[in-house]
């Protein structure tokens, strides 16, 4: 699907064997020293693909807002392998989009090769890129529609176009199939494997467990703490998920300040000690 | 009837001045203009009109009704506000509307403080009103290099611009520019407000800004469109304005604005795209 792409952005598309592996050493992520993301140690290796899930409030989306360095963690590190900030793409579960502002879907896209291009360098060269993107997304013939006129879906399918456009290492999905319908959500999840046979990174946070069981190889299971990782159907078991409700307890404002040393965490922590390694599939 | 429309000019170099003033003014601050209403900021350049009134009293009550010492004052006054808010709305849990209404109302009650310690009621009118049909050579000067600085920048910030219109948190995700761009962004507006401020006075230097800008939606569709459309707008209504407070001896910044209260109300009736009159008369709808 995205064959027209890599033949049309001049210099082709990177090779992205190299990095794109993403460390997480005790990682606390939070709001107002709330842990959100409690202690998460693990490895996403370059070229793989994960799912993340969790009830609500898990922080799922707070992981990934980490990962891309949006908000900075409390405890902790995300070892990025040498990734520059533009080779991790990010497609927010609610984006910032002013829909309202004159411009038209070519523009939207196109915003995808800010790294190729920047500010200044001309478009013209990737005018075949951009039309390659939007025929990907099923977009072709919406080059000039304002984006006020684009339906939910339709918009979400030109935000996957710019992801498309970024060419990035890892990419980040956060509640990419949110109110989107099945044969949408089929077409981009061919892009999504698309992504994963070119050998990138990456991670979507996801709630329907059938289709991060049909299209997922590996799965984070999280309820501010990492339940389980690893092989999907390892993962996904009825007792896992149970565990994961139950870990995933409400706000607490009155919460003790958290004694554990953040490289021990896991051995005397007495919620850590279930999972060691959660890097590769002992789920517990 | 031509000569009607060229006589003032041909005849008064004041006049001519005033126009090449304006014309300065419309083709830097209307863009600008576009970029605020677009991002919904309109009143933003409202409060940050008033945030520039203590700078320029400083710079009244330092060196008389002195051009340069007053837009240094302005200058600074608005710089520091739109900084100072921006920094806030940045890096605490403030947004920006509030941070810079805190700001703005500061810095304005320092302003009428400072001039009603030390200043005349007459002092205040030239504050307010401006001296546009007493433009000096350092003015015009200034008001070129505020339209240059502008456009040049504009142009330059033009495609990150648009991306942090946009989709402020794209940009920041695939690298540095959302901060300079937004802060420069603000930098333009400030310049262009002390430039209206020199030729129409604080309290109308935001019209020539946004009348325009608000009109042009109703003639154009997207900013290619928009800018030009405004710029042309904001001209007539120099134009106008001059022409009218000439034959009518009416004070020259209020005249040019309700010029450009004019052409927004008409528009409003009777432009092409989303006027009210088109509402009424609604054509049958398209197959697909």
């Amino acid at each position: 699907m995205t064959a027209p792409l890599k033949h049309s952005l001049p210099g082709g598309t990177l090779h992205p064997a190299p990095g794109g592996t993403l460390v997480l050493r005790g990682l606390t992520l939070g709001y107002a020293r709330h842990p959100a993301v409690h202690h998460l140690d693990g490895t996403i290796l370059a070229g793989s693909l994960t799912a993340v899930v969790g009830p609500n409030g898990a922080g799922k989306s707070t992981l990934l807002k980490g990962i891309m360095g949006e908000i900075a963690p409390l405890e902790g590190e995300v070892g990025r392998s040498g990734l520059a900030r533009q080779d991790i793409a990010y497609l927010p579960q609610a984006a910032e989009i002013d829909r309202a502002f004159p411009v038209g879907v070519f523009d939207l896209v196109a915003m995808g090769l800010w790294r190729r291009v920047g500010p200044w360098r001309s478009l013209k060269a990737y005018r075949a890129a951009v039309e390659a993107a939007l025929a990907a997304v099923g977009l072709t013939g919406f080059e000039r529609r304002p984006i006020g006129t684009l339906s939910g879906g339709q918009l979400r399918r030109a935000l996957f176009a710019r992801v498309l456009l970024q060419d990035a290492r890892v990419i980040l999905l956060d509640e990419p199939f949110a109110a989107i319908d099945a044969r949408t959500t089929d077409e981009l999840l061919g892009l999504v494997h698309g992504w994963h046979a070119e050998g990138r990174t990456v991670v979507a946070v996801l709630h329907d467990l059938d289709q991060v069981a049909r299209h997922f190889p590996s799965t984070l299971l999280l309820a501010r703490e990492a339940v389980a990782w690893g092989a999907t159907q390892e993962v996904l078991t009825a007792d896992n998920l149970r565990r994961a409700r139950r870990l995933c307890e409400a706000w607490d404002e009155d919460a003790p300040v958290c004694r554990a040393p953040a490289a021990a965490a896991r051995h005397d922590h007495p919620s850590h000690d279930q999972d060691h390694d959660h890097s590769h599939g002992h789920a517990a | 009837m031509i000569d009607l429309l060229t006589a003032p000019f041909v005849e008064f170099s004041f006049m001519r001045r005033a126009l090449a003033g304006c014309v300065a003014l419309s083709v830097g601050a209307a863009p600008v203009g576009v970029f605020l209403t677009l991002r919904r900021m309109s009143l933003m350049s409202e409060a940050m009109s008033h945030a520039i009134l203590p700078g320029a009293a400083v710079g009244f009550l330092w060196a008389g009704l002195s051009l340069p010492a007053m837009t240094l004052g302005g200058l600074v006054a608005g710089l520091a506000v739109a900084l100072l808010s921006g920094f806030v709305a940045r890096s605490t849990v403030l947004r920006e509307d509030a941070s810079l209404a805190a700001f703005y109302l500061i810095s304005l009650a320092a302003g009428v403080l400072l001039i009603s310690a030390r200043g005349s009621s007459i002092d205040l009118l030239h504050i307010l009103f401006g001296t546009v049909l007493a433009l000096d050579d350092d003015a015009l000067v200034l008001l070129g290099g505020i339209a240059t600085v502008t456009l040049v920048g504009l142009a330059v910030a033009y495609r990150p611009l648009v991306m942090e219109c946009v989709d402020p948190l794209f940009l920041r995700s695939v690298g540095r520019a959302s901060g300079p761009v937004h802060y420069g962004f603000l930098a333009l507006v400030v310049l262009n407000l002390v430039g209206g401020f020199a030729a129409l006075g604080t309290l109308l230097a935001v019209g020539l800004m946004l009348l325009p800008a608000i009109t042009a939606r109703f003639w154009a569709l997207d900013l290619t469109g928009l800018m030009p459309a405004a710029v042309i707008l904001a001209l007539i209504a120099s134009v106008a304005g001059l022409l009218v407070s000439y034959y009518a001896s009416l004070p020259t910044g209020p005249a040019i604005v309700l010029a450009a209260g004019t052409l927004y109300l008409a528009s409003m009736l009777l432009g092409p795209r989303g006027g009210l009159v088109w509402r009424l008369l609604p054509a049958r709808h398209l197959e697909a």
